[in-house]
């Protein structure tokens, strides 16, 4: 049998699941009814007097942060829970498969919730004349975080058995994700700040990358940690430079979901902007596979 | 078929399984026995490739688990412990999902489901979910999707574990009937099952195999193997059985019942003379087969 049929049966099964259990059906209400809340009470969608559905997308960073880890939590926390895990992992198929027929389920399941949304969008067009390209943008950008933020929460599912557990985890990640794009947070770290924290990162990382090249043992670890970055503090002039910690905030700040989707929903559909999307769920779904094959067996 | 060579797995330093190794062919009904966390079920993920062994291989067929895990998974059909399902499907959508995967659609689909179904009989529970089955029932339909494919290669671990008499014996009947060229594994702790349904035992304990040959051999290695059993319902001078060369050891084993230890058979006419020569007429004179918890016993508790 192909592995496209595989990868299909697969999919058809995780989707009718959300249907057996009021799961998907709830889902769907609440992301309805907050969507209508936020949009309409909110933000004053009415008095704005403006023909545009910025508002409504700009809630959805937010709102996703808690609805979509709530639909990833069960992906394979519940597999692992009742034991099904060992029954799906030694039939005829690749964990790839299996991850991404989980993924591509729950994200169809957004997708489906996000499409109803349509009267808000006829609403907009009955009061006034607004631009359809940027409000199509502003779909696909949201598409995509949903798509990010439900890569995340498989992922997270994959390490634990307990669902509120995945959920929990998955929302404070995705969290972590999202307010490193915050601008007025990012005002928030002084120069200084900033500086130590990434002398702070670069001596973690050097001293990981030995760790692991040399299997030392742990207090080997910490000491080289705290030397290197001993070390990195006693000379200002590495790392130190006002463009390096630029930098470091820019990079850190480009991870953002949040910088990414506002960039999209202003309109600009930059191409490198929906790719970091899809690099994001790939990263995150291969991260799943190696989870699984390391954590399948506890 | 299965070729196992210096099979380990590590659960970070503790060793589950220990250079296991073996070889299984087509017409073997092999019953892994061990008591519990003897590594049975550790094996078996191995096997079936769920789990990666920490060293050593797995050949199905002469297809390496490790390299081609999708060939060598659609050879062998599998119940986990416990027989896991999906707890929300209905049986009959259960099986016919697994069926799509093992590659079967359209006619032939159904056609197979309806066989399935009727060969380990779950006409009354099809439209059933999975989580409102009884344990016997969703220990069948566990069964049902192991064997959906036809699979060379049956893997049952702890199949008869926690069902009741009944269920037990047909779940042992279900295993015979399917025996034919076919390779069978099942796990169990129950001894009376290896005799019943395997012509092969393996003997599991710590993770290493002690034991691997038939049934009989087994029981050959039981110290009561060809012992007399005797009752008597009278008084007896024992002395006299100690004294024969072929006889080893004289245990009383209850108020009027004896077992002498030894070459039973061999020792039979003596003892029989022996008797008569006391004037005792025995109630119940035989050889013993042996004890399988016995030798179970001495073996894994490394008497
Ligand atoms: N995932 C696991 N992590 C740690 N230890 C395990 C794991 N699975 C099994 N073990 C241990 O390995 C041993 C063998 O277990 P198992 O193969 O399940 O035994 P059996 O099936 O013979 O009862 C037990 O001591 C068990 O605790
Ligand atoms: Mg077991």
């Amino acid at each position: 049998m192909s592995a496209k049929s595989v990868l299909l049966q697969l999919y058809k099964r995780e989707f009718l699941s959300y249907f057996s259990t009021p799961l998907a059906i709830v889902f769907i209400i609440i992301f309805l009814v907050l969507n209508g809340l936020f949009t309409f009470q909110l933000g004053n969608f009415y008095q704005r007097g403006q023909a545009e559905l910025d508002v409504f997308f700009s809630f959805h960073p937010w709102l996703y942060l808690f609805l979509m880890p709530a639909l990833a939590m069960g992906l394979w926390a519940e597999e692992r829970k009742s034991g099904t895990i060992e029954l799906l992992l030694t039939l005829p198929v690749t964990i790839w498969q299996v991850v991404l027929a989980k993924f591509l389920a729950a994200w169809s399941i957004a997708a489906i919730a996000l499409a109803l949304t349509f009267p808000i969008w006829m609403t907009v067009n009955y009061l006034g004349t607004p631009d359809n390209g940027i409000i199509l943008a502003g779909y696909i950008g949201s598409f995509l975080l949903a798509g990010a933020y439900l890569a995340v929460g498989a992922c997270i599912s994959a390490t634990t058995q307990n669902q509120v557990i995945a959920f929990i985890i998955s929302v404070v990640v995705c969290f972590i994700f999202l307010i490193i794009g915050f601008q007025p947070l990012l005002e928030l770290f002084s120069d200084t700040v900033v500086s130590v924290l990434l002398k702070l990162i670069v001596s973690i990382l050097v001293a990981s990358v030995v760790l692991l090249m040399t299997k030392k043992s742990v207090l080997f670890y910490f000491i080289s940690v705290l030397v290197l970055f001993v070390g990195l503090m006693l000379f200002p002039g590495i790392l130190g430079g006002e463009n390096i910690t630029q930098g470091f905030v820019d990079a850190i700040a480009s991870l953002s979901f949040l910088t990414h989707f506002d960039a999209i929903t202003k309109g600009v559909l930059d191409l490198r902007d929906a790719i970091y999307f899809i690099l994001s769920i790939a990263f995150w779904l291969l991260t799943s596979v190696i989870v699984i094959d390391i954590k399948k067996a506890d | 078929m299965i070729n196992v060579s210096g099979l380990t797995r590590y659960f970070d330093s503790f060793c589950a399984v220990d250079q296991l190794s073996f070889d299984i062919k087509e017409g073997d009904i092999v019953g892994f026995l061990g008591p519990n966390g003897a590594g049975k079920s550790t094996t078996m993920k191995m096997l079936t490739g769920f789990l990666a062994p920490s060293s050593g291989s797995v050949l199905i067929d002469n297809i390496d688990m490790l390299s081609d895990p999708v060939a060598a998974k659609k050879l062998i059909g599998y119940l986990p412990e416990g027989a896991p399902g999906y707890d929300e499907m209905m049986v009959v959508d259960f099986l016919r999902f697994i069926g799509q995967i093992r590659g079967f659609s359209g006619d032939a689909l159904t056609q197979r489901v309806a066989e399935v179904i009727a060969e380990v009989q779950l006409q009354d529970v099809l439209y059933k979910r999975i989580d409102m089955l009884s344990k016997g029932f969703k220990r069948r339909v566990g069964i049902a999707q192991a064997i959906f494919h036809n699979p060379k290669i049956l893997i049952l671990d702890e199949p008869t574990d926690g069902l009741d008499p009944n269920q037990k014996h047909q779940v042992r009947q279900l295993i015979q009937g399917m025996s034919k060229d076919r390779i069978i594994i099942v796990s169990t702790h129950i001894l009376e099952e290896v005799t019943a349904v395997c012509n092969r035992a393996m003997i599991i304990a710590r993770g290493k195999k002690l034991f691997d040959g038939t049934p009989k051999e087994l029981l050959e290695k039981s110290k009561q193997h060809n012992a007399i059993a005797l009752t008597l319902d009278q008084a007896v001078d024992t002395s006299a059985f100690d004294a024969l060369p072929e006889i080893s050891e004289v245990m009383r084993t209850s108020d009027n019942e004896w077992l002498l230890i030894g070459d039973g058979p061999k020792a039979l006419h003596k003892v029989v003379d022996e008797l008569k020569k006391q004037s005792v007429q025995p109630l119940h004179l035989a050889i013993e087969q042996g004890q399988l918890d016995d030798v179970f016993r001495m073996m894994t508790e490394g008497k």
